[in-house]
């Protein structure tokens, strides 16, 4: 008992100092400049912009591939494959990509995609991060439509309801909270990765909506600024570092919110 | 609204009693024949032969185990839904064989409604729970559609208690409710044959009443098949009881008989309490 007290306080005494620095360094950082101006060269004012318009874009981009790849491949295992040898090593192999390292991911896609097309762009980064939301969202899909009782199955088709019908209709309905709150938890993931975009979209220090080009991204920003040798740099990567934290606390909320609130309806 | 009266207006049969009458011979809706039924290896049911009439209720009684829910779960195929279950021999429905591959199935369970033991309404508006059904295979004006819904609700005695809430979620309704939604949402596709599984074994005294009343009266209607545990409950609904034991259907005749002078040793003894 004691002992475990002790290694939870321990724990605890980290997380309080890591938010704690984080807090006090990055909000002498926010200020109205961070959202309103680009990335700076060392020695000039400037702000975040490009960097956090990238990080939205590619967030976005990679939830919009990850997300329905997931969702059929998540349903596919829970309505279609049941018992069968194909899901099983459907389901393994989607469990190792799921405790993957980023990095390995980051580097697979500088070899498919970045190598091939010549040069880094924020596409290579979008998919590198959907390769990462795709087994978080296929192991909640599959999950989810676990816990969707069978009776409510056999309940639709004993009225004569076609088996896809049956899923679309019935079954997503049981268990849309917890897959939503299953691809709420995956963006807040990738909201913060750094490895997969190190090696793909890299960075940009001005605007830019190509996405055929490298693009600006919080996570490899502060990687970058907070490494430089420049005091203005390193508070914009505390600032960035902050934003991060904060948008990745508010997914995380958000998603315990929407759990606990259908479980209560239920 | 005008079916739901003309409905209504119908002749009911008291209920808690069987009808009279019960002894003029009704028409054969179903007819089982020689079926088996395997879970994987096992065999759970063992040369079923027997008939369903219809608008009388039948009921199924035995032990657990005994194979009364499987039987009744062969006659939409619902077992179809899981790998490694499969029937043999021949059910048919009018004449028409059910149990033989080129059946559409999903036609086959529009035609036979089914009730199970929990209440399942499904994750949605009162309304849409029962107007799910209607949809799938008929195109209705929205005025139509909501007829109907009132009159599967009306049907189902629930229509006073969730006329003001039809956009409230089903799940919302107390247990007994439910179960009635099931059963108006099961009527609302006007299927021909009712299969009752257990349907009052999860609900409290009352709502078990409401639930017999209901099916006295949808007899008028339909060739309904109920499995239940309550003896009494068989005694008072049903017009036939089938007694089964271990996949085997000891005994099939018509309730007053098999509650008064049943032919088999076994059978007495089960009715009796003295075993199961």
């Amino acid at each position: 008992m004691a002992l475990s007290v002790a290694a939870t306080g321990f724990g605890l005494l980290w997380l309080v100092l890591v938010l704690w620095t984080l807090l006090w360094n990055g909000f002498n950082a926010i200020s109205p400049t961070l959202f309103a101006e680009m990335t700076p060269p060392p020695g000039s004012t400037g702000g975040l912009l490009n960097a956090i318009f990238g990080s939205v874009v590619m967030t976005f981009i990679a939830t919009l591939i990850g997300t329905p790849t997931g969702i059929l491949a998540g349903t596919f295992l829970a309505e279609y494959s049941r018992g069968s040898r194909f899901g099983e090593v459907v389901r393994f192999i989607n469990d190792i990509l799921l405790s993957a390292p980023s990095i390995i991911v980051g580097l697979f896609v500088y070899e498919m995609m970045v190598v091939r097309m010549g040069h880094f762009s924020a596409w290579a980064g979008a998919v590198a991060l959907a390769i990462i939301v795709i087994p978080v969202v296929v192991r909640t899909t599959e999950d989810m439509l676990n816990l969707v009782p069978n009776a409510l199955r056999e309940a639709a088709a004993a009225l004569g309801t076609p088996k896809w019908k049956v899923i679309v209709m019935v079954a997503y309905r049981a268990a849309i909270q917890g897959i939503v709150t299953g691809i709420m938890l995956a963006v807040a993931r990738i909201a913060g990765e750094t490895a997969p975009l190190l090696f793909t979209a890299l960075n940009n220090q001005f605007w830019s909506t190509n996405l055929n080009a490298p693009m600006a991204n919080l996570p490899v920003v502060i990687f970058q600024f907070a490494m430089s040798p420049y005091a203005d740099w390193q508070v914009l990567a505390w600032g960035g570092a902050l934003l991060i934290t904060i948008t990745v606390l508010c997914l995380n909320i958000a998603a315990r919110a929407l759990a606990s609130w259908s479980t209560f309806k239920q | 609204m005008s079916e739901a009266t003309a409905r209504r207006a119908m002749p009911i049969s008291s209920p808690g009693r069987p009808q009279t009458g019960v002894h003029v011979a009704a028409r054969h809706k179903v007819m089982i024949s020689n079926v088996d039924f395997y879970y994987g290896t096992f065999k759970a049911l063992k040369n079923i032969t027997m008939p369903l009439h219809d608008k009388r209720v039948t009921a199924f009684i035995g032990p657990s185990g005994c194979g009364k829910s499987t039987l009744l779960r062969v006659l939409n195929r619902i077992y179809e839904l899981y790998p490694g279950q499969r029937a043999t021999g021949e059910v048919s429905v009018d004449g028409e064989n059910i149990l033989s591959p080129g059946v559409d199935l999903n036609l086959l369970r529009a035609r036979i409604g089914m009730v199970f033991q929990k209440p399942t309404p499904f994750p949605m508006s009162i309304y849409d729970n029962i107007a799910f059904g209607i949809r799938l295979y008929e195109k209705l004006s929205h005025h139509e559609l909501d007829g109907r819904v009132e009159s599967a609700l009306r049907r189902a005695a629930l229509w006073d208690e969730v006329k003001d809430k039809l956009r409230q979620s089903g799940l919302g309704l107390s247990g007994g409710q439910q179960q009635r939604l099931c059963i108006a949402r099961a009527v609302a596709v006007q299927p021909e044959i009712l299969l009752l599984d257990e349907p009052a074994s999860a609900l409290d005294p009352i709502s078990t009443q409401r639930i017999e009343e209901l099916i006295a009266e949808l007899k008028a209607d339909y060739c309904i098949a109920i499995v239940t545990h309550n003896m009494q409950q068989a005694a008072r609904s049903s017009d036939y009881t089938a007694f089964m034991y271990l996949g085997e259907l000891v005994e099939f005749d018509e309730t007053e008989v098999i509650f008064t002078h049943p032919k088999q040793k076994h059978t007495e003894d089960y009715i009796t309490g003295r075993f199961g």
